[in-house]
């Protein structure tokens, strides 16, 4: 009897060794597997990284370059020696674009005009947005056909006639001719329309029985229920206007009311010494933009695509 | 509600929108149409009824053809080239790795510059002497007094320009292709070739279309980049047509003219957009 146990523990440790034999081995060739899949998603990490290094390099090349040739002594720009960063890094060209230029006037004024856009297109483009998406009236379809519709039109194919209107006005250099021509855009317009539908007829008409006027509602329920279109919008249409170009360079004639766009543009026609200062200057103004970019990307993105695209 | 009063403040709320859509874009559009039929003086000012006098003398004239030609050379070369680059950036920030948020950043950054700036930097870069470009390749070519390389190199400041605002539109295409329908075609035995013929670009066509219809208008808009790179020049190489638009009316106080020319833009893009749009309706499947 005790044999037979015997044998059969024998037999039963046997078919114990023999299995987990095996199933090491099966674990072996799994982590093996497993190392092997490791090896090749870290190898496919690595080829991604490194393209994406190669991609980044190539779209940013031009600011690199211009950074480091903003703090390249004028001398070792104008060699024929390869010069890709500066031996003697310099704050010269900054100094000296500040002091050539009355480049803080124009930084004033590009913020001023492109804030007050922002702001104005915010209130705008809300305020229309929020009748054609809650409220109900006679031709409702065919104004907002109408809106839709500018977006066809091209602003440089207006340009002209809004010279002269602006200047007809007495506005040429002035702020207002730079900012009341842009306070309203058929893509703000849109977009918080798009925001604003996705939103229950039923918060508004509860609002509504609950004795809150209209005004009060965009201001106090719509407007804090928007916040991130609203950071969409402001970033792009801070951008925009801080990057506008054709539009300044058309109505601003002095010093005084030059945008950094024009500012900076002028720079171009100067001699070849104020290369370098001319490259200080634009690294200058670019960094208000990027900066602005960077901080709001996210906000722009998820504004952009929760809304605009997606309808 | 009482539908026979007719209610007033629905209309209040789009007053502020409307006074700026009404003076600085509806009654432009107007004068505009109206001046092309007319000779000016120099302030701007119609003077003489000319009918389409302006039209016909725009359309027999061989800078106002080279123009056209040069324009839609650019637009074609900028679209081509912002679209390959916006895709390959967004393909390469596909899926997960360290350092995607640096890279996306990264490739979306161009929509944040001003093309006078850029134009300014790439001035420099293909500066004959000095500019890096020359220097890095060893070549010595004039790029920008060079007629036949002047209307390229605009074309691919612009392209690297709307190229970031690209990147943001095909990273959302890619985003909402489903990741399981790869899964199967791996299983299947798919290589990523094929992958990225048959499965990704079917699956971002629709945004890839309104990307390209996005690109186009914007790129038949460009003018700053020409202003302060080549004004216009060398010879016309690079007279595109806003530029052209700019240079009648405000050197050659044509106004007429550039108002003629200003309605064929519009028409243009006008044109444009609804061709596209019915080949939408028809063509691209959701």
């Amino acid at each position: 009897m005790s044999e037979t146990v015997v044998t059969d523990t024998v037999t039963t440790s046997a078919i114990k060794g023999r299995d987990a034999a095996m199933s090491m081995a099966v674990a072996e060739a799994k982590e093996r597997q497993k190392i092997k899949q490791k090896h090749r998603k870290i190898k496919n990490m690595s080829l991604r990284i490194l393209a994406n290094t190669l991609m980044a390099l190539i779209v940013l090349c031009p600011l690199l370059y211009a950074i480091s040739v903003a703090f390249m002594p004028s001398g070792e720009l104008f060699t024929m020696d390869m010069n890709i960063l500066p031996k003697h890094p310099t704050l010269v060209n900054f100094a000296q674009a500040l002091v050539k230029i009355p480049l803080a006037k124009f930084v004033i004024n590009s913020f001023l005009v492109a804030g007050l856009i922002t702001i104005g297109q915010i209130v705008s483009c809300s305020l229309a947005a929020f009748s054609f998406s809650f409220l109900e009236y006679k031709g409702k379809d065919l104004l907002f056909m109408l809106v839709m519709a500018t977006m066809m039109v091209p602003g440089e194919a207006v340009i002209i006639s809004n010279y002269l209107t602006v200047s007809g006005l007495g506005w040429l250099d002035t702020y207002k001719g730079l900012i009341i021509p842009y306070l309203t855009s058929a893509m703000g317009i849109f977009l918080f329309r798009q925001f604003y539908l996705s939103f229950p007829i039923s918060l508004y008409e509860s609002a509504k029985i609950d004795g809150c006027s209209n005004l009060r509602f965009v201001l106090k329920i719509l407007i804090p229920l928007t916040k991130s279109a609203i950071g969409a919008m402001a970033v792009y249409t801070f951008i925009n206007a801080w990057n506008m170009y054709m539009w300044p360079l058309l109505v601003t004639g002095s010093d005084q009311m030059r945008t950094v766009q024009i500012g900076i543009g002028m720079l171009n026609s100067v001699d070849a010494q104020s290369i370098s200062l001319m490259i200080a200057g634009v690294v200058m103004i670019i960094l208000p933009s990027i900066s602005i970019f960077i901080v709001g990307q996210k906000q722009l993105i998820r504004g952009m695509f929760s809304g605009a695209v997606k309808g | 509600m009482n539908g026979k009063k007719i209610k007033v403040e629905p209309y209040f709320y789009l007053i502020p929108s409307f006074l700026v859509f009404g003076a600085f874009l509806f009654y432009p559009f107007f004068k505009t149409i109206y001046l092309s039929l007319y000779k000016t003086n120099k302030m701007g000012q119609a003077k003489l009824f000319v009918g389409v006098e302006n039209y016909t003398s725009l359309l027999t004239s061989k800078s106002f053809y080279n123009s056209l030609i040069v324009t839609l050379v650019f637009v074609a070369i900028v679209v081509a080239g912002s679209m390959l680059l916006g895709l390959v950036t967004a393909v390469l920030c596909n899926k997960a790795f360290p350092g995607i948020r640096f890279f996306s950043t990264a490739f979306a950054l161009p929509m944040a510059i001003a093309s006078s700036s850029a134009a300014m930097i790439f001035k420099i870069m293909l500066h004959p002497s000095i500019g890096i470009i020359n220097k890095i390749f060893h070549l010595d070519i004039n790029w920008i007094s060079d007629p036949r390389y002047a209307l390229i190199c605009v074309a691919i400041l612009t392209a690297w320009l709307n190229s970031g605002i690209n990147f943001l539109y095909f990273s959302a295409g890619l985003s909402n292709i489903d990741d399981t329908i790869y899964e199967r075609a791996s299983v299947d035995g798919a290589s990523h070739i094929q992958q990225f013929f048959r499965l990704t670009l079917p699956g971002i066509a629709p945004i890839m279309f309104y990307t390209l219809v996005v690109d186009i208008i914007q790129a038949f808009q460009s003018f700053g980049q020409v202003k302060i790179l080549t004004q216009g020049g060398p010879g016309e190489s690079t007279n595109l047509i806003v530029y052209s638009i700019y240079r009648d009316a405000f050197f050659n106080y044509r106004f007429g003219s550039a108002a003629a020319q200003s309605v064929i833009l519009f028409l243009i893009i006008m044109a444009l957009t609804l061709i596209m749009f019915r080949v939408e309706k028809k063509g691209v499947k959701y």
